[in-house]
């Protein structure tokens, strides 16, 4: 691993910052002890199960219960009538989408969609049950994809959807929920300029997120139309106010335990099953967990979108981009809600491109409701962009990092989507890939070499924390982030550098919505900047706190004491310092405790970009390829656990290449999925992957204490265009549809060959 | 519905219980033993986040039926550690950060056991095979190859060091 820092003799040296320190919740995750979302047992609890579509659209004519209800230990069955009806109660558009996705209200809209729920004594008899309601189904015509969505008099999923952002307003209901457009420049002029414009269309699949753990949860409702529920979700706040909503609750009513989360990608930032959950125990007046089985998982939550893409760009001979249309249209599944927004707005972020046009279309079909996947849109609108970029590139002779460096967006570029970028680190990516030993070794015998960038917003947000010394002087920390991948570590980092003390002195804890503030989702790289923030806040407020408990010791000015290496410090040097575990000792003779709660919606969150390369061997015979080196660079602004910031690089990466070679969902005629299962959609293995070198590029965000950007999500973005780049550099082949899997490959190197 | 009486030795100990004649080595031991450090994924083989150790082969405790176990020795994650001492495959994992969300970190323990135990000084490429059955979606691997390379080199330097004393 390489570390780059943008100054390295001018940048601030830490002592736990940027160490490598073992993770709080890691004893726990190494000997089993872990609490997942499936892991709670409940005295009397209960097991569910959820009967769903077996179509992937029809008019439900009848749901009969009866006989389910009268199985011997069966305690609850619900259906939609055991929920309000929040289109008729006038609720927000969303809100009635979402409440529909829990449990089918009159249609189901895709093979998976809930339509009702059991719970029983045991999973078996709660499954007996769902076999035994009767549902009676009125088949209607399907819609898979968005060609087939915008199709002239193609069934409509919901009868009365106007596509919104259109002017003006359409007089028919279609599809497309809603059309998004970013605009500049003059674009004739711009392709006018331009000495070669090329055009081309990609198209993607819907892919998933593919956690190892399944939707869990435990619900254990009162006879006070109140509950307890232990869940594995990345925001347990957001979870409580999307069940309440649809359970017609406040959410105050629900106190939500953030069980250990097993993988989510952006997958656990909705509900499924939840509501479902809280209503059977409420129902049975027994808790409840329900459990997805890995096909419930692959039909019925959210992949990402499949879509088609049309891409034309200009470049002048010397390497100028001088235009750039883009038009998307993105699979939303059964409910509007796809990333083609995101995926509008950071399409050509990387660049600095004076004239262009990118339109994008929100547009419903029979799959599942997609949900955030890592850097949602981004990797889908990117494997186009990158695409033709390498493309232009080839076609003017210019070293595809060449092109990038002289139209990279850089510190006072008007971003693609309006902002002005501040200070960020696109460049020093492209840089560190030009300069690495990978890109600087020739390219071995017979293989392909590619390059792609990406590009990822990072968020700041809402956080709460809690810090409290203890009486012994070690240090709690309350969070209210789940933590999907080491940011317990980041967190306890934070403190240990702030208070100058050990690592191994602060505990971290996720509490419950009950116990800490409000917290948005884990989610949009956030949490490291954001939750980091107010611990930090958290810490220096203690620290002054502190001083001023130590000045009232020695009966001088808090302005002669300083907080240096986990001691307070008379400015004389006359006082003998006093350490943190003395101070906490007398704490009640100089203020009682010592407990400071932060909360902030954290602004200032710091772009990241990532450039990526790849050296690929392809099978011509098979159509296989095998990645035989992948070094990743990406821009951290700082990292503040270089070993899980590593880990993000890795895992995004390999999600991408899984997502480039093998990664679909196949739907058969009947609009039913016929590979949902792990078998089937084939994620990497550790076989099909090489190590994959990581060279962390720090240019500190200006707008966090440390520098923070975070680092979660860019990494997904350029893999499957470095990819695919590669193939072609390797065999001369070009594919523009995903996956690029050896039967497509091989497909195009006959064509080669007999062309 | 009709349940099996089970002997047999978990972690050490023997253990009986009673099981689903239909029911899953997995659902016995998360269900009937309380053992919840074993994990479902997919309920199909596909994953090996419920990989325990049978009579010292790695195996998914979701596709083998519990009365299967009769008379056998099993070894799950929560019986890794000797007491009070972590296994040096844990230790390594804990320090090469080889974990991100931890659901499929005990069968990955479990199956590098069994690799180390039959071959203590395998290459990347034989611990990439040997791990090819088990699904990690957070790390893309590298960190979980290193750490069992790393930890295979520090049981062999341990066993060598005990052979000179």
């Amino acid at each position: 691993m390489t570390m780059i820092d943008e100054n390295p003799t001018g940048a601030p040296s830490y002592k736990w910052v940027g160490s490598r320190s073992i993770r709080p919740d890691g004893l726990d995750k190494v000997t089993g002890k872990a609490r997942f979302g499936a892991d709670l047992t409940l005295p009397g609890m209960l097991e569910g199960a959820v009967a769903r579509s077996p179509h992937a659209h029809a008019r439900i004519v009848s749901i009969d219960t009866s006989a389910a209800e009268a199985m011997p230990g069966v305690h609850a069955v619900i259906t939609a009538a055991d929920l309000p009806d929040l289109a008729e109660a006038g609720a927000k558009t969303d809100d009635v989408f979402m409440s529909e996705k829990i449990l089918a209200r009159g249609k189901v809209l895709w093979e998976g969609h809930p339509v009702a729920a059991v719970a029983a004594t045991s999973r078996e008899i709660a499954r007996a049950a769902v076999a035994a309601i009767e549902v009676v189904y009125e088949p209607l015509p399907h819609v898979l994809t968005v060609d087939e969505a915008l199709a002239d008099g193609a069934p409509l999923l919901h009868a009365e959807m106007i596509t919104r952002g259109v002017d003006p307003a359409p007089k028919t209901p279609s599809n497309a929920a809603s059309r998004v457009v970013h605009e500049r420049g003059d674009l004739d002029q711009g392709f006018a300029d331009a000495d070669v414009v090329l055009e081309r269309e990609y198209t993607t699949k819907p892919v998933h997120q593919g956690y190892i753990e399944p939707h869990a949860c435990v619900a254990d409702a009162g006879q006070d139309s109140r509950a307890n529920l232990f869940v594995s979700s990345q925001g347990h706040f957001s979870l409580r106010a999307m069940t309440a909503t649809t359970l017609g609750w406040p959410p105050s009513a629900l106190t939500v335990t953030a069980a250990e989360i097993g993988g989510g990608f952006g997958g656990k930032t909705t509900i499924y099953l939840e509501p479902l959950a809280v209503r059977l125990s409420s129902k049975a007046g027994r808790p409840v967990r329900l459990v997805m089985g890995r096909d419930e998982v692959f039909k019925a939550t959210g992949p990402t979108s499949g879509s088609r893409m049309k891409i034309k760009m200009g470049v002048t001979n010397d390497g100028k981009m001088t235009a750039a249309q883009v038009w998307m249209a993105f699979e939303a599944g059964a409910f509007p809600g796809s990333p083609v927004g995101a995926a509008s707005m950071t399409a050509i972020a990387c660049y600095d491109i004076p004239n262009f046009l990118v339109e994008g279309f929100d547009v419903v079909c029979n799959k599942p409701k997609v949900a955030a996947y890592r850097a949602p849109g981004a990797p889908i609108i990117a494997y186009g962009v990158e695409s033709i970029v390498d493309e232009l590139a080839r076609s003017i002779n210019m070293d595809p990092i060449d092109l990038r460096l002289a139209n990279a967006a850089v510190e006072g570029t008007q971003s693609s989507y309006g902002p002005v970028f501040p200070r960020i680190g696109f460049v020093e990516t492209l840089e560190a890939i030009r300069d690495s030993d990978h890109y600087r070794s020739p390219v071995p015998e017979g293989m392909g070499r590619g390059v792609a960038s990406g590009f990822w917003f990072n968020i700041g947000g809402n956080s709460t924390a809690t810090v409290h010394v203890n009486e012994d002087g070690n240090v709690n920390v309350i969070e209210g982030s789940p933590d999907i991948g080491g940011s317990r570590a980041s967190m306890a980092l934070f403190a240990a550098e702030e208070f100058g003390i050990s690592v191994d002195r602060i505990s971290v804890k996720i509490a419950d919505t009950q116990t800490i503030g409000f917290n948005d989702v884990t989610g949009g790289s956030r949490v490291t900047l954001a939750t980091g923030k107010v611990v930090i806040d958290c810490c220096r407020a203690i620290k002054e706190d502190l001083c001023r408990r130590a000045a009232k010791t020695w009966d001088c000015e808090i302005g002669d004491v300083e907080w240096v290496e986990g001691q307070a410090q008379h400015a004389s040097g006359t006082e003998t310092p006093l350490s943190l575990a003395e101070l906490a000792e007398t704490a009640p003779r100089t203020g009682g405790p010592i407990s400071v709660t932060k909360s902030d919606n954290v602004r200032g969150a710091g772009a990241a970009f990532t450039t990526q390369l790849v050296d690929l061997e392809v099978d011509e015979e098979t159509g296989v390829c095998r990645v035989a080196r992948y070094t990743t660079a990406q821009d951290a602004g700082k990292a503040i656990h270089p070993s899980y910031v590593e880990g993000q690089m890795q895992g995004g990466v390999a999600q991408g290449i899984g997502w480039a070679f093998n990664e679909e969902y196949i739907h058969n005629a009947d609009g039913t999925l016929d590979n949902a299962s792990f078998l089937d959609y084939r994620i990497p293995v550790a076989s099909d992957l090489p190590m994959i070198e990581t060279i962390v590029v720090e240019v500190p965000n200006p707008g966090h204490p440390y520098g923070v950007r975070g680092v979660g999500e860019a990494g997904i973005v350029p893999p499957m265009a470095a990819i695919g780049n590669a193939i072609e550099h390797g065999t001369g082949v070009r594919l523009n549809d995903l996956p690029m899997s050896p039967v497509r490959l091989l497909d195009a190197i006959n064509q080669r060959n007999d062309g | 519905m009709s349940r099996t009486h089970i002997n047999c030795t978990i972690n050490g100990d023997e253990t009986d219980f009673l099981s689903e004649s239909g029911g899953s080595l997995l659902n016995a031991l998360r269900d009937d033993v309380g053992l919840m450090g074993v994990k479902e994924g997919c309920g199909t083989g596909d994953c090996g986040a419920c990989s325990v150790l049978m009579d010292d082969r790695i195996t998914c405790a979701c596709l083998i039926f519990a009365p299967e176990v009769e008379g056998r020795t099993i070894v799950t994650i929560e019986g890794l550690a000797n007491a009070d001492e972590l296994h040096p495959l844990q230790q390594c994992f804990l320090e090469g950060a080889a974990l991100q969300c931890g659901i499929c970190t005990p069968g990955f323990l479990l199956a590098a056991k069994a690799l180390l135990d039959k071959n203590p000084d395998p290459t990347e490429t034989e611990v990439r095979y040997a791990l090819a059955g088990n699904l990690c979606r957070c790390t893309g691997y590298d960190k979980i190859i290193r750490a069992v390379l790393d930890a295979a080199e520090g049981i062999r330097a341990s066993a060598t060091s005990g052979d000179a004393a």
